[in-house]
């Protein structure tokens, strides 16, 4: 079965009500593993060993981080920096992620209307995270759906149990291998494909 | 009794009025003493008389002790590195000087062992006037200084086998009975025996005895048993050496080689510097006092002339040498003139000479007379050359660019070696930088040392143990010493050392306040980090994210620096009068009440969607 691994970068988490609620639902499953940056590290000196070696025990990646001037947290960006190296993840002899399969868990306090072509931004949520994807597929990664929780700053508490639950299932569905990337790729956003999904 | 203080007054009061003026005069020290030696000698006040003699003996020692402190400034490795030039342009300068000099003057009439003997004793040039003017200059880095030094340690290890090789050279049946020495009553085997035993004897001293002995010393803290160890240490093996009839300096210089990778090494050179100083004065000025005025009197032109032409012959040849050596034109003429002098081992070859009637006693006399006024002549010829020749001619290239060939000196200096100095010269070895260490605490250097870290002993408060450490080349020197001594160190440093960026440890608030006051700019609080970093986890323990603990921590160090320097700046005068306990409670209540009105997360907002949900929309 794929091991997943959940990449977690959110510089102010006590205070993101929508990503506590997710994770609050975050499944105890011996193939996930939740890895918290910030708190690992606070001063920003990534172990980049370490990192490569948790990265090389898993088969899915997944960033899971909030959206702040239509970009990753700074931490993330230094993570990814540091851990995909020359000659480990790209490069001559840099094959360390591929076949592996990537995706990215957002939240954004704009609803999805926000983040459309006619839309408040102007632009789409996958256009503004363009380079993650690129980032992915250089090192010879698949790159699915992200799964998006958008319109925070206004979501009542039950629609957020709605997410929190779709986030928890979406993370042990790939886990148990009930849902594939095969079966993902190229739809909507995974969080639509989850909760459209039958419940087992 | 009275008659050792009257000669003392003489001496010290003569010395104290002359080399200042000298140097203001911008003469160097050198010719200071020697005029004042002139000044009272018994040709112009008589002041002291014959005594001057015996005085320029016991003072010879000066020469001795300088010749420890250049072996311990050399070590081995770089002493092998210096060989070629040692053997090369030692070599050629002494058998071209001593064999031009014996062909002349065998045309003039001596005999040729005559003119042999006296070519050798002239060939000496006077370490003491050279060195210490190229010190004193600064000079001693340059190409130049190198080039002197590398001949003058090479004339000071030929005196050995000239002293050998003179009796062969004795027509006349030499009148020795008087001073035989025991070692010339052996046979020559043992007599080899006797000199090879005394030189290993003083390598293993050097090696396996002298460093635990100071060792032991150093334990004690006490500061004059120290000295008087450094003294102990030279005065015996200076002893040892006569006893087998060798070169005292050449012992003690061995002795210093042995002893420079010690971590005694500064503290040895600091404890034993005013002496050298002091006895180096002490010689020059009998070398003044004892120049024969009446003998160049009698035939002023004779003494002058042939004075002149023994310099311009030694100025020929070793400006060759130096060419040879690829020295650059100026640097060539530093090097020439400064050695163009007969020196203090002519006195002493030009004695044993006499002894062994090769001269008769008028000639010793009259070369004795050439070789004090050539040494008189030297800081002046130095002098006119620095000032005349070398700023119409020479590239006025200046010496700095050229150092660091005879020792490697660190950019860093740290002093002392506890906790705190030895974690922070722990992380700059790790980063490639190295440091010199000073510690006063025998028994850390010596483990640091067999660590392989580069940490000397002695009380880095002291300018003569800095500068020894290299502080005029340092950039940065780091403080790491009790706050007392801090004080007194930037205070030294201030003074002596400005170019330096010192760097400072203080154990409180109060010490840092200190050292304000003293133009401190880089201060660190060694408490300040340590609590701060416990204090932030803390804050994790209690359920704070890391990364919000690790922000908290920063943003109280940040807030902490700033109320330290508005503190120290309200404070004034205030801290003469108010008791320190008051003080500092009064301090902490003024803290504790800038803490309340401090938020340290005002208009600190990003990544906080709480906040965004609560505003209304626009």
């Amino acid at each position: 079965m794929p091991k997943v691994l959940v990449v977690l970068a959110h510089p102010r988490l006590e205070k993101s009500r929508a990503n506590r609620a997710l994770l609050q639902r975050f499944p105890q499953h011996k193939d996930i593993t939740l890895h918290d940056l910030y708190e690992r590290y606070p001063d920003f000196n990534v172990d980049i060993p370490e990192e490569q070696r948790l990265l090389e025990m898993h088969d899915l990646v997944v960033l899971h981080h909030p959206i702040f001037w239509y970009s990753v947290p700074p931490l993330l960006k230094q993570w990814i920096d540091m851990v995909y190296a020359f000659g480990w993840a790209y490069g001559p002899g840099g094959v360390a992620l591929k076949g592996r399969t990537c995706f990215h868990v957002v939240t954004t306090g704009g609803n999805a209307q926000a983040y459309t072509v006619d839309g408040f931004h102007g632009h789409t949520l996958n256009e503004f995270m363009l380079p993650l994807k690129r980032t992915a597929t250089l090192c010879g990664m698949q790159w699915l759906p992200p799964f998006a929780v958008q319109g925070t700053n206004r979501m009542g508490n039950a629609e957020l149990e709605r997410m929190a639950d779709a986030y928890s299932r979406m993370l042990t569905g790939f886990a148990d291998g009930t849902i594939t990337a095969q079966q993902v790729h190229g739809q909507g956003l995974l969080n639509e494909v989850v909760i459209n999904m039958p419940m087992p | 009794m009275s008659g050792f203080l009257a000669n003392a007054v003489v001496y010290l009061a003569t010395a104290v009025v002359c080399v200042p003026i000298a140097k203001r005069l911008g003469l160097g020290s050198v010719l200071g003493y020697l005029l004042a030696g002139i000044v009272i000698g018994p040709y112009a006040l008589g002041f002291i008389g014959e005594e001057g003699k015996d005085i320029m003996h016991f003072a010879e020692f000066g020469v001795v002790m300088m010749l420890f402190l250049v072996g311990l400034e050399l070590e081995p490795a770089l002493f092998w590195r210096m060989r070629r030039q040692v053997l090369g342009m030692g070599g050629a300068q002494v058998l071209l000087t001593a064999l031009v000099l014996a062909a002349t003057s065998t045309a003039m009439g001596f005999t040729w062992q005559a003119g042999l003997a006296a070519g050798l004793a002239f060939a000496m040039s006077s370490t003491a006037i050279a060195l210490q003017s190229l010190k004193e200059k600064g000079l001693m880095h340059t190409a130049a200084g190198q080039g002197s030094f590398a001949v003058l340690l090479f004339q000071d290890i030929a005196v050995i086998p000239i002293l050998a090789l003179l009796p062969l050279l004795a027509t006349a049946p030499a009148d020795l009975s008087g001073e035989q020495h025991w070692i010339e009553t052996l046979p020559g085997w043992q007599r080899t025996l006797a000199v090879l035993a005394a030189v290993g004897t003083v390598v293993a001293l050097g090696r396996y005895v002298a460093v635990p002995f100071l060792r032991i010393v150093a334990r004690t803290r006490l500061r004059e048993l120290f000295v008087a160890s450094s003294l102990l240490l030279v005065v015996g093996i200076a002893l040892l050496m006569e006893t087998v009839g060798l070169s005292p300096a050449l012992g003690t210089f061995l002795a210093g080689v042995v002893l420079a990778n010690s971590e005694y090494k500064h503290e040895l050179e600091s404890d034993l510097d005013p002496f050298k100083g002091l006895l180096l004065g002490l010689f020059f000025m009998a070398v003044g006092a004892s120049i024969n005025f009446d003998l160049i009197t009698r035939a002023p032109g004779t003494i002058i002339g042939l004075t002149l032409a023994v310099m311009a012959l030694k100025l020929g040849i070793l400006l060759v040498v130096g060419r040879r050596a690829g020295f650059s034109f100026d640097q060539n003429l530093l090097f020439s003139v400064g050695l163009a002098q007969v020196g203090e081992f002519a006195f002493v070859l030009l004695a044993f000479i006499a002894q062994l009637a090769l001269l008769n006693n008028e000639w010793t006399d009259t070369l004795m007379a050439i070789t004090a006024i050539s040494m008189t002549l030297t800081p002046l010829f130095m002098l006119l050359n620095e000032k005349l020749i070398l700023p119409r001619f020479g590239t006025t290239e200046r010496p700095a660019r050229e150092a660091d060939a005879i020792d490697e000196k660190h950019r860093v200096i740290i002093a002392g070696f506890g906790h705190f100095g030895s974690t922070l010269g722990r992380l700059l070895r790790a980063n490639g930088v190295r440091a010199t260490i000073l510690d006063n605490d025998s028994d850390q250097v010596d483990l640091l040392r067999r660590m392989g870290f580069q940490v000397f002993y002695g009380d880095a408060t002291r300018h003569e143990l800095l500068e020894a450490a290299g502080a005029h080349e340092a950039e940065l020197l780091i403080c790491a010493i009790a706050p007392e001594s801090a004080l007194l160190l930037t205070e030294t440093v201030h003074k002596h050392f400005p170019h330096l960026k010192l760097m400072v440890r203080a154990r409180n608030r109060f010490d840092a306040y200190e050292l304000m006051d003293q133009g401190v700019m880089h201060i660190h609080r060694e408490t300040l980090h340590s609590s701060v970093a416990m204090g932030v986890d803390a804050l994790k323990e209690l359920g704070f994210r890391h990364y919000t603990a690790h922000r908290a921590g920063q943003n109280f160090l940040r807030y902490d620096e700033q109320s330290l320097k508005e503190l120290a700046s309200k404070r004034g005068d205030k801290a003469d009068y108010i008791s320190s306990i008051r003080e500092k409670i009064a301090e902490q209540e003024e803290l504790l009440t800038r803490d309340l009105l401090h938020d340290p997360s005002a208009n600190d907002h990003a990544w906080d969607s709480d906040g965004l949900r609560h505003q209304p929309k626009a």
